[in-house]
């Protein structure tokens, strides 16, 4: 990473973005924002014509702070300045509503060969998910 | 699936158990995450429509940590033979939904945390990784899927003395979010 960018995981996708934290604070500009797929407009924060209403102080000449912007669209954050990079992944509101539709969410995980497995591949036939480890 | 640090730690078990059934490694615990899962052993039914029919539960295959536990195995397993041979009313979606833990916003921080962290493991930044791992630890000290599951990346032994004084604290603490379901 070059001097003055942050690599932001955007749900493990990382952007790279020119970004300087100031007095502990990361601003992105519109640029940034843009790599991270949203656009400030009066409307709010927009992505393909959805917009997240936004607090009326925030301006679309100003740069946004990260920490507001994972507030505003209801992620989780966790950010490491000296490293320069951040972790952006879903909210709590996100992850229930997912679970109280009762549609088990699907994931793609890799057996010890390597071979991905989808959980909707076994659609049709009872799935028990059984999650353990070996501490 | 095993939440474990990578294929090789949960190999020796796989290998051993030689199951028939696709035996996955999360060590991004995005299953964790998806099912806000937060200890093992974890259950979760899912039907033929992919419809969770049974929501997280703590259930032992087997009754080698009953003395730990109290718990026994005998009862979950004929559960699920029941399900899977069609023996069980099905458990209505409003019963389902009563009886699910949804992530807190703490939750949900200290997971991006663990990512964050396991993200600056996987490129040699142990001790960087470390504070995001405590400070994932500090924001659910009672999710075992972290602040036990890191201890393997964070050097320490996940059946030593940080282990047993998460447990003494879970205990005091009325063990949250980590019981058997009521029924």
């Amino acid at each position: 990473m070059t001097a003055g960018t942050l690599t932001i995981l955007d749900d493990g996708r990382p952007v790279d973005v020119a970004a300087s934290p100031a007095a502990g604070r990361i601003r992105l500009d519109a640029d940034a924002l843009a790599a991270l797929g949203w656009e400030l407009t009066e409307d709010g924060l927009c992505r393909e014509g959805l917009c997240v209403p936004t607090p009326a102080t925030w301006s679309a000449a100003d740069a946004v702070g990260l920490a507001e912007l994972a507030s505003v669209l209801g992620r989780s954050l966790a950010v490491d300045a000296d490293e320069r990079v951040a972790w952006l992944g879903a909210g709590a509101d996100e992850r229930a509503r997912a679970l109280r539709s009762l549609t088990a969410p699907d994931f793609a995980l890799a057996d010890l060969d390597g071979r991905v497995h989808r959980l909707s591949d076994h659609r049709g036939r009872k799935v028990l998910l059984v999650v353990w480890a070996s501490w | 699936m095993a939440v474990d640090r990578g294929a090789d730690d949960a190999r020796p078990w796989i290998d051993a158990a030689r199951p028939t059934h696709p035996s996955l490694i999360d060590p991004w615990h995005v299953v964790a995450d998806l099912y806000n899962v937060v200890n093992v052993p974890t259950d979760v039914w899912i039907d033929e429509r992919g419809r969770i029919v049974r929501p997280n539960d703590v259930g032992f295959g087997t009754d080698t940590f009953r003395a730990l536990t109290g718990l026994d195995s005998a009862k979950h397993v004929a559960a699920i033979r029941a399900w899977v041979t069609g023996g069980l009313a099905p458990m209505p979606d409003e019963r389902v939904r009563a009886l699910q833990t949804l992530p807190t916003p703490e939750a949900q921080e200290a997971r991006a945390e663990f990512a964050l962290g396991r993200w600056l493991w996987e490129r040699g930044r142990a001790g960087a990784a470390a504070r995001h791992f405590d400070r994932a630890s500090a924001l659910a000290p009672h999710d075992f899927a972290i602040r036990r599951g890191t201890m393997p990346l964070r050097s320490i032994d996940p059946m030593g003395p940080e282990f047993r004084r998460m447990f003494a604290e879970w205990n005091a603490a009325g063990q949250p979010y980590y019981r058997p379901l009521p029924e």
